[in-house]
């Protein structure tokens, strides 16, 4: 029973790390490296369910019949060459924040993003005063 | 193992460590896919997780800096919590899973069985995962051959490149850290001894795909780690000069057309799109050479993808 299901547990655990650092970390690429985590733990999960008592590589050969299942090793030999794909698009955002904000901390970017907002505020009311002072006289 | 690894990621402030640490993660998983009769994802997870994404992350880490701030008390309690609570929801659902390795679970009995049976009659190749990936689900390596194709153009969107001149045609100064690394006997003796091999070994990753692991994904990614290596030792601009990325960028492109063209042409040989059987007057030979066509447009495609991305991610770091 307990044999059974340990894979499984082993990817919850995983996976749940995974999650923690994508929600605990404020640096960006910290939180990509976790969805990497992340990712990995659903491969072994998949891998995991394909897997057959007994059964070989999937290669076709005398002398083996019986086989694990070809269809997750499939999609996740695809996925993982996405997923890096969209690992490096993610870096390529964080650079981009880097060079724009000189910064990757989550709270940071907020905090600057709340100041920039407040002064656009400030001066858009700057303007409208001035504007309506215009018009007063 | 694994989940000690992960703890030290999770525990870590000094990133450049934690990227080491996730290369060795994914090596690890490497190998339990290989215990786990996954040849090819075992192959594809080493080449990729272990070399092309930590160097990915690596590069980035030498723009954005290396350490992460200590974290504030309230903002990791919360995930915790969060955490715990899908954690054991996940694991109570479980407890309805087959267990592992049960031949009889709903993953083995619904369309594993023909391609397991079937497919050296159908298809050909004794590898039935390539029998599956190129030609049964040809429709969907053709997405995901796509989904590269498409992120590729995002970081070059992203990272502007060839709106900034290439290290080749800007002078820059000579860039410290890439001196000393040459200067490393050791690395560099490596280094000349394994570039060569490696790249014969993509060729052959490439062309064996049918008869052993391997493939389009795998080969492509293990050519572009030799490139990789050559510019991490040699330095980018020597690197660019063998590839110069104004010409390689276009052949993410050329890939995926060679892989619709395939389609394409059995398409008017009367066959549906990516239908290899009609390529030739014998099915057989048409799968064959149909699988090996689009395996070499992946391979091309996810190749240059990754030398692209890395020599536009280390740009910016010079």
């Amino acid at each position: 029973m307990i044999v059974g299901l340990f894979n499984y547990w082993i990817v919850i655990i995983l996976m749940m790390a995974g999650l923690y650092i994508v929600m605990s970390s404020g640096h960006l690429v910290k939180k990509i490296i976790g969805l990497n985590v992340f990712q990995t733990s659903v491969f072994i999960f998949f891998i995991s369910m394909g897997t057959v008592d007994g059964g070989t590589a999937p290669i076709l050969k005398d002398g083996f019949t019986v086989f694990s299942n070809p269809l997750p090793h499939v999609l996740i030999l695809t996925a993982i060459v996405v997923g890096v794909a969209t690992t490096a698009l993610g870096l390529a955002i964080s650079v981009r924040v880097f060079e724009a904000y000189g910064t990757v901390e989550e709270d940071e970017i907020t905090a600057i993003d709340r100041d920039n907002r407040k002064r656009e505020i400030s001066v858009s009311t700057v303007v409208t005063e001035s504007a309506q002072k215009e018009r007063d006289q | 193992m694994l989940v000690a690894t992960v703890f030290a990621i999770v525990k870590l402030d000094h990133l450049m460590t934690a990227v080491m640490l996730m290369g060795f993660f994914s090596l690890l998983s490497s190998c339990i896919f290989m215990i786990l009769d996954a040849v090819d994802v075992a192959f594809t997870e080493a080449a990729v997780g272990a070399g092309a994404s930590t160097i990915f992350i690596l590069a980035a880490l030498a723009i954005v800096g290396r350490t992460s701030k200590k974290k504030r008390r309230e903002k990791t309690i919360v995930p915790l919590i969060i955490v715990t609570c899908t954690g054991a929801m996940l694991l109570y659902a479980t407890l309805d899973m087959p267990y592992f390795g049960t031949p009889d679970a709903p993953v083995h009995t619904h369309v594993a069985p023909r391609y397991l049976l079937e497919s050296g009659e159908e298809v050909g190749p004794p590898n039935i995962v390539t029998s599956v990936l190129a030609s049964y689900r040809g429709y969907d390596t053709f997405g995901e051959a796509g989904v590269v194709f498409t992120a590729f153009i995002g970081v070059m969107i992203l990272l502007g490149a060839g709106t900034r001149k290439s290290g080749l045609e800007r002078e820059a100064p000579p860039n410290v850290k890439v001196e000393s690394m040459r200067q490393k006997i050791v690395l560099r003796e490596v280094a000349d001894l394994l570039i060569a091999p490696v790249l014969v070994f993509a060729l052959y990753v490439q062309w064996h795909g049918d008869f052993g692991p391997g493939g389009g994904f795998q080969a492509g990614v293990i050519f572009a780690s030799a490139i990789i290596l050559y510019a991490l030792i040699y330095g980018i601009v020597p690197a660019q000069k063998i590839l110069p990325p104004r010409k390689l960028a276009y052949f993410p492109g050329i890939g995926l057309l060679l892989y619709a063209l395939v389609g394409v042409v059995a398409m008017f040989k009367g066959g549906n799109f990516l239908a290899y059987g009609a390529l030739m007057a014998d099915p057989h030979d048409g799968q064959h050479y149909g699988i090996l066509a689009i395996e070499l447009g992946i391979g091309i495609t996810v190749a240059a993808v990754m030398i692209n991305i890395f020599f536009s991610l280390s740009e910016r770091s010079l």
